[in-house]
């Protein structure tokens, strides 16, 4: 990786850092350098590459949570992956995760970060503090406690939106299962954005706004031109971190269960209730393993954008 | 910020694993797991856990735990120079959480000593190996106690699997249709109801809707109310129409009987939209049917003795939905077969009946004292402390004969119910079938067609326990 790093601009580089690099400048000699990374490696081994292999294991049983197969699973081979992979519910799930990503985390908790900090950046005291700490109280609240308070909101014979909307009787979680948890992780999201954009935006140079100022850039020439180049870098970490935090988000599960009907089950709320309510321990370790694929998959995308970025800047 | 990345894709990884790793290689039988004091001479500690807890579910019982069992249990034990500690580890959630619960704790080789759970789940637990036969935990003093001779062999099979007790029954339930004289009586209803097919359900069900009552009738439906759906909905409804779920060794598949329920289930929910079909597919909708009923919102309630007893019991901190006024304005009824002589064994009307139990924990490391602490927990004057709270139909016939004449709706269902009830296969395969019942189920509230529905239970049983043995004439 650093190799291919420092490839990126190889005329950037003193030839001598290069090779100093590649040396050993610690001067501690392969085998006690070993010794410093064993406890890290020890530890990655037992909490990552451990667990990792144990889930395709797994994934390969009939494995269950009660019954004859719990106290003697079975080796099914791949069975479970080609059932998940010919399963209707499962790409139903992963179609409403994809919808659930798209909508709730790219586009909503981004444009909604960036719109705040963009708003706020130049608002000082007081004013600023309050609107802030208000966003940021949807993140800071635990998952549960956020949870029922939606569910306080929402609820369909005594929900405040209910009463203020005047719709009593609308079960929102029922008739509207999708758009309900999507609302719900736009609010408990933004506030990470809000918070990455806000330093962005603090760290462009005055000196290019001023510049653009005096050729006469409105304020949607002086975003496009200077902002958003400047903060490329920015709304990339957040769009990886946060694609990856809301396909891998669980707290749905609070809201709706997945339901009803399944209409709301992304894909770690399908796992769970296929693993551990419904039981197929084996089943829901072999989707597990095909959820931490498309992990990768998204990851190295990124990656590759985020260099292809870097490379292309200098 | 490559390094980052390469931190955060780490860190998913592990996320994403979390649930592969829960799995684990069964129980573990060394002595030192789990916490309390290993054996020896040492003071020793003993665990229950119940799905009761003080102020919520099942109150009265965990109250009964606290107060009684508890105390009287370490001085009994006290005097007889042992000195044991015992105690209580309450839930107060919906069943399947409760199941869930314990199955992990079990399959993790940990969990209280004494465990409460439903009869139905004995079958999947003892062939995961994760319950064991009474005897074999407990020693030879379980087949000593007298308590047995009091225990009707119906009764205990309620917590046996393949002829083996696996714990002590807590008594028979049954199920009845229950009605709220009030809103009979402004409906122009009978108060003394007796509906004889299903078709006077639905009558008093339109005549309570054009009276204004926002649900008429409430049958459970959808997976949300789990094995409440079936118990206290489709199969008493099925057995009305002469089908059992498992009969002549075959599950029940897409048949005619069957088709009956759903169609009923349609007209009630979707073609006469008599009950309300939303909740049936809330995440709480048990619980609100309860809170609904106790406001009089509800007509009719398809529930057991268990709802009149822990939900709408007037006294004080018993009840999760407490009527002040239910023994003048709640009456029940039995519940009707499709047609006269329609139901299983000719009969003109139907029952359901199943019941909890408490089991002894393989993995306890005092089973010999555990087993005292059970039997002491079904002695006579436990059963007897525990009326105290609320009467319920004890597995003792010394004590019901005692005690049960207090409670006309418990003497109605021990005399009127229980001779004509029914009870579901103690098979480990019914928890999975059960759950393809109740999705049949949630499929036509929400509005799908019988036959649909039909089609795909037939084959999600088919699924579960293979097609040879599904009977889909």
């Amino acid at each position: 990786m650093s190799a291919t790093g420092t490839a990126a601009g190889p005329g950037l580089r003193r030839q001598p850092g290069r090779r100093r690099r590649a040396d050993d400048v610690a001067g501690l000699g392969r085998v006690r350098a070993g010794l410093f990374v064993a406890p890290a490696l020890a530890l990655i081994g037992l909490f990552l590459v451990f667990p990792a292999v144990w889930t395709i294991y797994l994934g390969m049983t009939d494995y269950r949570l009660t019954g004859l197969a719990a106290a003697n699973p079975e080796f099914v081979g791949l069975d479970n992956f080609a059932t998940a992979l010919g399963d209707d519910e499962f790409w139903h799930s992963l179609w409403l995760t994809l919808i659930f990503v798209l909508v709730s985390g790219v586009i909503g908790q981004t444009l909604l970060g960036f719109s705040v900090a963009w708003a706020l950046r130049r608002v000082r005291g007081w004013v600023k503090s309050v609107i802030e700490t208000l966003v940021l109280a949807a993140w800071v609240v635990p998952a549960s406690v956020a949870s029922f308070l939606w569910l306080a909101l929402l609820d369909r014979r005594t929900g405040t939106l209910n009463a203020l909307l005047g719709t009593e009787g609308t079960a929102w979680l029922i008739e509207y299962p999708m758009v309900a948890i999507i609302v719900f992780n736009v609010w408990v999201g933004t506030a990470f954005s809000m918070l990455l954009f806000s330093s962005a935006l603090a760290a462009v140079p005055p000196s290019q706004l001023e510049s653009a100022r005096m050729v006469g850039a409105g304020s949607w020439q002086q975003l496009r031109d200077v902002v958003l180049p400047n903060i490329r870098g920015h709304i990339l970490t957040n769009t990886l971190l946060i694609t990856l935090w809301t396909f891998n988000t669980f707290t749905p599960y609070l809201l709706t269960a997945g339901g009803p009907r399944d209409e709301s089950a992304i894909l770690a709320v399908y796992i769970y209730t296929t693993a551990i309510p419904g039981g197929q321990l084996g089943m829901g370790a072999a989707i597990s393993l095909i959820m931490l694929l498309i992990n990768l998959v998204i990851a190295l995308g990124y990656l590759r954008v985020a260099r292809a970025a870097s490379g292309g800047r200098r | 910020m490559r390094r980052n990345l390469a931190a955060i894709i780490a860190g998913t990884a592990a996320a994403a694993l979390v649930l592969g790793a829960c799995g684990n290689d069964g129980g573990s039988d060394d002595p030192t797991d789990g916490g309390g004091d290993t054996g020896g001479d040492g003071p020793v500690t003993l665990t229950i856990t119940l799905n009761a807890i003080a102020g919520g579910k099942n109150a009265a019982e965990a109250d009964w735990i606290e107060n009684w069992v508890i105390p009287e249990f370490e001085a009994a034990m006290a005097a007889d120079g042992t000195e044991v500690t015992v105690e209580f580890e309450p839930q107060g959630v919906d069943d399947e959480d409760y199941k869930t619960k314990i199955s992990l704790d079990l399959q993790s080789g940990g969990g209280a000593d004494i465990i409460g759970m439903d009869g139905i789940w004995v079958g999947e637990f003892a062939e995961a190996g994760y319950i064991q036969p009474l005897t074999a935990v407990g020693g030879a003093a379980v087949d000593d106690w007298d308590g047995w001779d009091q225990i009707s062999e119906a009764v205990q099979n309620a917590l046996s699997f393949n002829g083996e007790r696996y714990g002590i029954p807590q008594g028979a339930d049954g199920r009845v249709l229950y009605y709220n004289k009030d809103l009979f009586a402004a409906a122009g209803l009978p108060e003394d109801w007796q509906p004889t097919s299903w078709e006077e359900i639905l009558e008093a069900g339109r005549a309570l809707a054009d009276s204004g009552v926002p649900i008429p009738l409430q049958i459970n439906a959808g997976t949300a109310m789990g094995e409440a759906t079936t118990m206290q909905g489709l199969l008493p409804l099925l057995v009305g129409t002469g089908a059992e779920v498992y009969a002549d060794d075959q599950w029940i598949g897409g048949t005619d009987e069957l088709r009956e329920v759903l169609e009923f289930y349609r007209t009630v929910y979707v073609d006469e939209q008599l009950g309300d079909a939303v909740l049936q597919q809330e995440a709480s909708g048990r619980d609100t049917s309860f809170a609904q009923f106790a406001a009089g919102e509800i007509g009719v309630l398809l529930e057991g003795d268990y709802f009149w007893r822990s939900v709408i019991n007037p006294a004080e901190g018993v009840g999760t939905a407490p009527m002040e006024n239910r023994d003048e304005v709640v009456g029940y009824t039995r519940i009707p077969a499709t047609e006269p002589g329609s139901g299983i064994n000719g009969q003109d009307f139907v029952s359901m009946s199943g019941g909890t139990g408490r089991v002894l924990n393989p993995n306890s490391e005092n089973p010999e004292l555990a087993w005292e602490l059970l039997a002491f927990m079904n002695s006579p004057e436990a059963f007897e402390a525990r009326a105290a709270g609320t009467l319920n139909i004890t597995p003792r016939d010394d004590v019901n004969a005692e005690l049960l004449s207090s409670d006309p709706m418990l003497t109605f269902v021990s005399d009127e119910v229980l001779p004509i009830t029914a009870y579901r296969p103690g098979l480990a395969a019914y928890p999975e079938v059960s759950i393809a019942l109740q999705e049949a189920t949630e499929a036509v509230v929400a509005g799908d067609p019988v036959d649909d529905a039909l089609t795909d239970y037939a084959d999600a049983v088919a699924g579960i326990v293979g097609e040879e043995n599904v009977n889909n004439d």
